[in-house]
Formats: structure tokens, C-alpha cells, sequence
């Protein structure tokens, strides 16, 4: 054995003792995709070295940057909570897009149109996020528990609905007097403070924290989130324990529509400068596609959940510079999530990669 | 039981047709418009579910369909503009379609990946790569339209003008039926999605095999991606797949795996869409329904039909698991 090889064999016994080993993987995940982006970018011509110092520089240069980067994770660790209750359950529920645009739906009604008192109005349109969100989910979750409908299929159809139904009210309900492209924007006393006047970061922030933190409470501390977590794990036992698998099913399915409803009620009353949602879904579409990357990176945990959303709120903040200064187009951010999923998606890469070391 | 069931369907297929037809005359469409929207939209549906029936025979499951559709849409209108021919369009579109079929088969034989989530992945990838890709490639973001006569020409006959790539999704399912039940091919594909442990110790390479129909699966659903654009809509944005590589998943739950039924299932959607496009183009007949209600049909009809099956089908026994020699 090298010096070299006992090295690396003394550094996995301490990762995997300091119980550091699945952060190391997410972080090597993230640098495969960040290679293969770059090499994409090689492909059409463009310098990854200039696009990803742009990138980070983006992200974290200046104290406006790194606040925008965290703008970008409070959605992203809300619609990740989506993906990952559900595959504690035992579900890939890939459905938060839908959930999200029915969530901002009902944050813009209420917040728009229905004055209140300051307080109760920025209560009430969260919650009419959330519960819309709610709401929407229980489409999938009654076709599983009833029918066994596999919940891929299911949510992709209610997302497609979920997008016409929402850009039909929008349109027809909500759109603002003489400005077609946005819905009525949020009164004042339904909107989340703004934390600095140079970032878009508001409190919604901390809404969104607290509530990845509640649902780890959830799922680690109560009998029920037990039950959740034990029916995804090992279905044969959670029978033995007298756990109903439709319950489970059923709350992670519900718990990912309050996550994702509050994703999409934090576009609409915690995102300046629109405080609306606009009739194309612009400043809503794709976060809960974004999310299932965050998830699978964060481990399906909430709160290794919060830490991924914020490293890939970085990558999408960036990548506005990057598109700016290297010419390279952002949506190759969504790209390279796609890739880290992919790669997340193999169990195998991380040993293969150590028996070849070993060799 | 068995027939009892495929009566129920009968039924239900005959009814559905009687509904469409019914508000055929009561908003006033042409069945021929009617006919050959259906028929388009069917083709890709029809090709990216057969492929996927031969696959999951053999134990492997594709759920990044909509990524290939999307993927292969663009790469096959560049082959087709490199080329100057839409044919060529549609092998460029089936060659991507394979290499991303023969890169998930890998991923999954040999690096026992989850293959719900690596599909996931794969449809995220696609999401982010192909606005990527319409930028570098022709330096305009989300829409590329191209020259008309690029598009694959279409075949005029009484009933209207119907593709090449409609008759020729037909032939595949015909020649996939043939394939699963009358060929040995067919027989092993069978028997290492049923039976992986028997088949190995027969001398059945499970594992090229696994490959190869994930090749096979994902070349078919590039044809039917290339097809979008270059058969159908004379031009490529960076949703065109609109969801269609999921209800193809759909049709292959409705079909238990058979690709004739698949091809029915694929009918049954693409009129609804077809339906949709006719009210949704009409005079007279767009200002009576809401577009966005008739834009959720083929999706809502989806789930309904979806719903209204499931449970019922029986898949074979190491769908979307690894298999691991002894």
C-alpha cells in the first residue's frame, strides 16, 4: 500500500466516523455535474474557467449577491421538502410544480384582492398557499390510495392541468386593470418585509426555514412521522407495527403540497419587485423541477435540504452573471442539476470510484 | 375475468369515441381536420410507448421518455437542416434517442442505478439542455422555425393527409408484436424481465439484452421526437414535448405491456389532442370554450383513463430492478 493509498484509506475511515461521508458524496455529485457542464460549454465554444468564476462571483461577490442567492434557495428548499417527504414515503412525487402554481394561485387571490388588517392579511395569504398547494395534492395522493395510480404519472398530468388552470384564473380572474401580462399585485399589508433594499431577500426566508425545520420535527420526533418514514423504508415491518401505508402515503403527499403551496405563495408576497404572478408563470415555472435536484443532493433530508437549495440558489443567481459576462446561457444550470441528479441516481459510481483507486 | 375486462374496455373505448363524436356535431368540426390532427398527434405517442413496452419486458423502466422526445426534437431538425432532408431529420432524431437509450441501459445494467430517479434526472437534464442548446445552435432563445420543405412530406389520400411516420409507428407496433410473441428474441426479452436468474443460467446475456432494449426504446422515442417538429408542427420550442413523453408511460400501463394495445391507447390519446387542436383552431367554435379548458383535455382524459385501469395489470417481475448475478 502507498503512501498515497493509505491516505485516502485513513480519510474515508474518518469521513465515514465523523458520519461526513454523504456530504462528501453530494459535494463530488455537484463536481461531476459542474465538470460535465464544462464540458458542454467546450463543446459549444465557450471558456468554463471565465463562465464559472463569473458564476461564483455571481453568486457571492458582494453582500447583495450572496442575500439574491438566498432569495433563490427559499423556493427551491420548499419544493425539495416536496420531493424528499415523498421519498421518505416511499413516493416520487414530482408533482411540486403543479402544487406551486396552485399555491401562488391562491396567495395572489387573497393577497390581491381581499384587504385585511396588516398581520392577519400576510397570514392568511400564506396559508391560502399553503392549503391551496394542499389541495392540489390530494389529486395524486386519492388516485394512489384508491386506485394505485403510479404517482409519476399522475403528477406530470396534474401539473399540465394545474398550469392551464392557473393561467386561466390568472388571466381572467386576477389580472391586474390594464396590465394583462400579471395578476393584481399584493396589497401592502400582505407583503414580507424586505431585508435589504439591495436584494430581493425577504422574510419570507426564515417562513421557509422554520418550516424544512417543522417537518424534520415531523418526520424525526413524532409517532406519525415515524410511521411515514418507516412505511418508505421497509413496507413488511410498518405492517408488523400496525403503520397503515396509505396514511403514510397520504400525509407525505399532503405535507409536499403545504411545502410546495408556501414555495409558490413566497413568489408572490415575498419576491419584490413584481409582488404578482405573471400569466406566462414566468417567476414560478420550473422551481419544483429545480427542487427534486436540491432533494436528492440534500440527502431527502429537510434540512440537508436548506444547505443544497442554498448551493443551488447560488448556481441560478450565478448563472445570471455567467449568461452576462462568459456569454454562456443559464439554463445550463438547469442542465447540470439534471446531470447531478442522474449521477446521484447511481449507487454504485462512489464504490466503483474506490475499488478502482484501490486496484 | 380476462374478457370481461377487454369487453369493459371496448365499451369504454366506444363510448369515448361516441362522446367525441357527438360534440363533433354539436360544435360543428370536420372529421376529416379531426382525423388527421388525431392521427399526428398519435404517432409520437405510439412509437416512444411501443419502444417503451419492449423495454420494460425486459425489466427496465424508461420515465425519462419526455426528456428523449425533447432532446431528440431539437437534434433532429440541426440533422435535418445539416443535411438539408427531413428523413435524414428523423435517423438524426433516432440515433440521439438511442445513444441517450444505450447511456440510461448502462447506467442501469451496469451501474444498477435507481431508474425512476436517473429518468428524473434525465427529464431535468432535458428541461435546462435544450433552451441551451437552441441558443448555441441557432442564436435565438426558446423557437427555432425552419424551411417548410424540410419537413417529411405527407401522404394525400381521401381521408385526408396522413404521414409516412403514422404508417410507419403502425408497422413498428405490428413488427413489436411479432417480435415479443413470435420471435425467440422476443422470448428471451420476456424471460429476463420475468426471470433474470433463469434466463442467465440458460446462456441469456441479461445484460446486453437489458441494453440493448433500452437502446431500441429510446430510438423509437427519438423517431417520435424528430417526428414532432419535422412531421407535425414545421418548428422546434424548448417545450414541444408538452408532457407527451409521460402519457406515453400512460399508454403503456394501459396496455399491460402489449404494444398493440399500446398503439390503441396511443389512438385514443392523440384524438383527444387532436380534438383539443381542431376546437382550439376553429372559428365559431374556439370563442365557445375557454382554450385553456380544451389545452387540459388530453392530460385530464389521461388520468382518467389511467385511474380507471391501473391495478389491474400485471407487469413482469423485475421491472425497474437491477439485476445482480449470484
Amino acid at each position: 500500500m502507498t503512501l498515497d493509498q493509505s491516505r485516502t484509506a485513513v480519510l474515508g475511515r474518518a469521513l465515514r466516523f465523523a458520519g461526513l461521508r454523504p456530504i462528501a458524496e453530494s459535494l463530488g455529485t455537484i463536481v461531476l455535474g459542474l465538470i460535465a457542464g464544462a464540458g458542454l460549454m467546450l463543446i459549444f465554444g465557450s471558456n468554463p474557467i471565465a463562465a464559472y468564476s463569473a458564476l461564483f462571483t455571481g453568486a457571492f461577490g458582494t453582500v447583495a449577491d450572496a442575500l439574491e442567492t438566498l432569495a433563490f434557495a427559499t423556493p427551491l428548499m420548499l419544493t425539495a421538502l416536496t420531493f424528499a417527504v415523498g421519498v421518505r414515503a416511499g413516493l416520487f412525487n414530482i408533482g411540486a410544480e403543479g402544487q406551486m402554481f396552485m399555491g401562488a394561485i391562491g396567495a395572489t387571490f387573497v393577497a390581491g384582492l381581499i384587504p385585511l388588517p396588516a398581520g392577519i392579511h400576510l397570514v392568511a395569504a400564506t396559508g391560502a398557499g399553503l392549503l391551496a398547494g394542499g389541495a392540489w395534492a390530494l389529486l395524486p395522493a386519492l388516485l394512489k390510495v384508491w386506485r394505485g395510480v403510479h404517482e409519476v404519472i399522475s403528477t406530470i398530468m396534474a401539473n399540465w392541468i394545474a398550469l392551464f388552470l392557473a393561467t386561466y384564473l390568472a388571466v381572467n380572474f386576477l389580472s391586474e386593470p390594464g396590465r394583462a401580462e400579471r395578476t393584481t399585485p399584493a396589497l401592502e399589508t400582505a407583503r414580507y418585509p424586505v431585508l435589504n433594499e439591495d436584494a430581493s431577500l425577504t422574510a419570507v426566508f426564515f417562513v421557509a426555514i422554520t418550516f424544512c425545520v417543522l417537518v424534520y420535527f415531523y418526520l424525526w420526533g413524532t409517532r406519525a412521522g415515524y410511521g411515514i418514514r418507516l412505511a418508505g423504508e421497509n413496507p413488511g415491518a410498518a405492517r408488523y407495527a400496525g403503520v397503515s401505508a396509505r396514511r403514510a402515503i397520504f400525509l407525505s403527499f399532503i405535507i409536499g403540497g403545504f411545502a410546495a403551496g408556501l414555495a409558490g405563495a413566497s413568489q408572490i408576497i415575498g419576491r419584490p419587485p413584481a409582488w404578482s404572478l405573471y400569466a406566462t408563470m414566468g417567476n414560478v415555472v420550473t422551481i419544483g423541477f429545480d427542487g427534486i435536484g436540491v432533494a436528492l443532493v440534500g440527502r431527502n433530508h429537510p434540512i440537508g435540504g436548506i444547505a443544497a437549495a442554498i448551493l443551488f440558489g447560488a448556481l441560478q443567481q450565478g448563472g445570471r452573471l455567467m449568461e452576462y459576462q462568459a456569454g454562456v446561457a443559464s439554463d445550463l444550470v438547469r442542465a447540470i442539476n439534471g446531470l447531478i441528479v442522474i449521477t446521484l441516481a447511481v449507487p454504485e459510481i462512489w464504490s466503483l470510484l474506490r475499488r478502482r483507486r484501490a486496484r | 375475468m380476462r374478457r370481461s375486462l377487454r369487453f369493459l374496455f371496448y365499451l369504454l373505448g366506444a363510448g369515448i369515441v361516441l362522446i367525441l363524436w357527438g360534440a363533433l356535431q354539436w360544435l360543428g368540426l370536420q372529421p376529416i381536420s379531426l382525423l388527421e390532427a388525431g392521427l399526428l398527434a398519435m404517432t409520437p405517442l405510439a412509437l416512444a410507448a411501443v419502444g417503451e413496452c419492449i423495454n420494460e419486458k425486459a425489466g427496465v423502466v424508461n420515465i425519462g421518455l419526455e426528456g428523449i422526445l425533447l432532446i431528440s426534437a431539437v437534434m433532429g431538425v440541426w440533422t435535418a437542416e445539416t443535411f438539408q432532408s427531413g428523413t435524414v431529420g428523423l435517423i438524426g432524431g433516432a440515433v440521439t434517442g438511442a445513444i441517450i437509450g444505450l447511456f440510461l441501459g448502462a447506467l442501469s445494467v451496469y451501474g444498477k442505478a435507481d431508474q425512476i430517479i436517473a429518468g428524473i434526472g434525465l427529464n431535468v437534464f432535458a428541461l435546462g439542455f435544450v433552451p441551451f442548446l437552441l441558443v448555441n445552435l441557432w442564436a435565438f432563445p426558446g423557437i427555432h422555425l425552419f424551411p417548410a420543405d424540410l419537413g417529411v412530406p405527407r401522404i394525400i389520400t381521401p381521408l385526408g393527409q396522413i404521414s409516412p411516420v403514422t404508417i410507419g409507428a403502425i408497422v413498428l407496433a405490428i413488427l413489436a408484436h411479432l417480435l415479443l410473441h413470435r420471435t425467440v428474441l422476443g422470448f428471451r426479452i420476456t424471460a429476463i424481465g420475468e426471470k433474470p436468474e433463469a434466463a442467465d443460467v440458460g446462456g441469456v446475456r441479461v445484460d446486453l439484452l437489458r441494453v440493448f432494449t433500452s437502446t431500441l426504446g429510446g430510438a423509437l422515442a427519438g423517431i417520435g421526437g424528430a417526428f414532432l417538429p419535422l412531421g407535425w408542427f414545421g418548428g422546434v420550442t424548448d417545450e414541444i414535448s408538452a408532457g407527451r413523453g409521460f402519457i406515453a408511460l400512460a399508454c403503456v400501463v394501459f396496455a399491460g405491456l402489449e404494444p398493440m394495445l399500446a398503439l390503441a391507447a396511443a389512438l385514443l390519446f392523440g384524438f383527444t389532442e387532436g380534438f383539443s387542436f381542431a376546437v382550439a383552431v376553429t372559428p365559431g367554435v374556439k370563442e365557445r370554450i375557454p382554450f385553456y379548458f380544451v389545452s387540459m383535455l388530453p392530460y385530464v382524459t389521461t388520468l382518467v383513463v389511467v385511474a380507471l385501469v391501473i391495478g389491474r395489470r400485471r407487469f413482469p417481475s423485475t421491472v425497474g430492478r437491477p439485476y445482480a448475478r449470484e
